[in-house]
């Protein structure tokens, strides 16, 4: 009407705008119906926080801290320490579990210093959710529920990390050799870096060979990681008797749009894996980040809870809305 | 001339790769959910014209080509050279068969060409978009035929073979669209 009436194109635009803020809102309000339905608790936590990730691959936004921020601030601010953006609300969440919030879910901002893409941003929206005593299986089912009920539901296809492998790129990734998994992965991809770490080369298949096939016209859940690709996941033995990380992601039209762990509770592994963190990121020259006692201190209160949770990005969500 | 490191990267970037100076196409992060992060590039080597696909670790750095164009006026051939002067400066520089490669049949004396440097020395040679030559052969036209009827081949000054339309005479001086090759029209 409006076009064929010659009337303004601006009005047309303010509609369309409109529309996708409309579409936003109807995301956002279906997934609070979701979580407020299975007594999921919403929560905040700071957005601003004293520790940063280690995760060497993970790089954080310094804020300055000026000692005239530490006035009114709390004792947890206090001094001239710097501050980071969130990259994720994983502490703070985790925080609140060892205070016997019970399940919570948040949605919010986090912030990361990578290269922007076509899929990333400095600055992105993500859900984050936590659920007491649920196994991985659990989880992935939560999410699977959740997912199809705000976006247009699809089968699902439930996909350990070795079968993908075994599928795509024909090895086990399991049982290779880092010099084998080298000379498949400069036979299918043209590289000329070297690196002796074989996640990279395992990542470069995942990334090249892999992902572009989960998730045709389904839900694709890939699971069961390689322990050193465990983040903060629980390690496990899967049904073949290897040792798995009790990791997942969701992938929906090669896009991988969640992340989520059966979680790890140790404090003691936990500190093991930051100071792997700090080791690794000392080879790459890259910043150590200080250990999030926090955490620590949170893992290791009685009533911190066995849990499982998951991140998911939420405009990505909206590609798919 | 230094190097980029893969989060400079975008497309017209030019670097060296096996030696040979390439375009950056096209350049995609991916990353999986945790882990490393890679450049996909798609790349074209200058030299060759071959495009085909790269993957780079993000953080990697590549040497950088010293690749530019400039706007030159083309002089002559003394059979071996294609010679080609800056307007500018009137520093002249000899272009090599490979080169001026498919731009030769276009080039005419005092045409002003892109040429592409690598180096300081001429890489390729673009002519411009439309060139003005003089047919030297092509058969006499048939009475009565028009615009609309068929085409027949001519020769033009610079050795170039066109179609074109049967009413074209020798020594008429026809517009040539250097892209695709087509006669344009009379000039």
């Amino acid at each position: 009407m409006i076009l064929l009436t010659g009337a303004d194109p601006a009005g047309l635009n303010l509609n369309s705008a409109r529309l996708q803020l409309k579409k936003r809102a109807d995301l956002l309000a279906k997934i609070r119906e979701y979580f407020t339905s299975a007594q999921v608790l919403e929560v905040t936590t700071p957005l601003l926080c004293r520790y940063a990730s280690s995760d060497p691959q993970i790089n954080s936004f310094c804020v300055e801290n000026p000692e005239s921020l530490s006035v009114g601030c709390g004792q947890d601010m206090a001094g001239s320490q710097p501050l980071y953006l969130q990259t994720s609300p994983e502490s703070g969440m985790k925080q609140l579990l060892s205070m016997n919030s019970g399940s919570i879910f948040q949605l919010g901002k986090a912030f990361r210093r990578d290269q922007p893409g076509r899929l990333h941003a400095a600055e992105f929206s993500i859900l984050e959710w936590y659920r007491i005593d649920f196994s991985l299986a659990q989880i992935i089912d939560d999410t699977l529920r959740l997912v199809g009920s705000v976006i247009a539901n699809r089968p699902a296809e439930i996909l350990s990390y070795r079968e993908a492998f075994l599928r795509y790129v024909g090895v086990d990734p399991f049982n290779i050799t880092g010099s084998a998994l080298r000379e498949v992965a400069h036979q299918k991809i043209s590289v000329d870096f070297v690196d002796d770490s074989d996640d990279v080369w395992l990542d470069l298949l995942l990334t090249h060979l892999i992902e572009p096939h989960l998730g045709c016209e389904k839900f694709t859940v890939l699971h069961s990681y390689p322990p050193s690709q465990a983040a903060m996941a629980e390690l496990v033995f899967d049904p073949y008797g290897t040792k798995v990380a009790a990791r997942f992601e969701l992938y929906i039209d090669g896009v991988e749009l969640a992340n989520g762990y059966q979680e790890l509770t140790n404090p003691v592994i936990q500190q093991q894996r930051f100071e792997h963190d700090n080791l690794v990121r000392r080879e790459r020259g890259l910043p150590c980040m200080d250990i999030d006692v926090d955490l620590l201190e949170a893992l290791s209160k009685p009533e911190m809870p066995s849990c499982a949770g998951v991140a998911l990005g939420v405009d990505r969500l909206m590609l798919f809305a | 001339m230094g190097n980029y490191s893969t989060n400079e990267f975008k497309n017209g970037l030019k670097i060296i790769i096996e030696g040979d100076p390439c375009n950056i196409v096209d350049n995609e992060v991916v990353k999986p959910g945790k882990g490393q992060a890679f450049n996909r590039v798609r790349l074209k080597n200058l030299k060759t014209g071959r495009a085909w696909e790269k993957t780079f670790k993000s953080g990697e750095s590549v040497e950088a080509a010293d690749v530019h164009d400039t706007d030159m006026e083309y002089l002559y051939n003394d059979g071996e050279f294609w010679y080609f002067m800056d307007p500018n400066t009137f520093e002249q520089l000899p272009a090599s068969a490979s080169a001026v490669e498919d731009a030769r049949q276009w080039l005419k004396e005092q045409d002003k060409c892109i040429v592409t440097l690598w180096n300081g020395a001429p890489l390729t040679v673009t002519p411009p978009n439309f060139v003005e030559l003089a047919v030297t052969e092509t058969d006499p036209g048939l009475k009565g035929d028009t615009a609309q009827g068929g085409t027949k081949p001519a020769t033009l000054v610079t050795g170039a073979v066109v179609r074109v339309p049967l009413f074209i005479e020798e020594s008429d001086i026809l517009k040539i669209d250097t892209r695709t090759g087509a006669y344009v029209s009379r000039a």
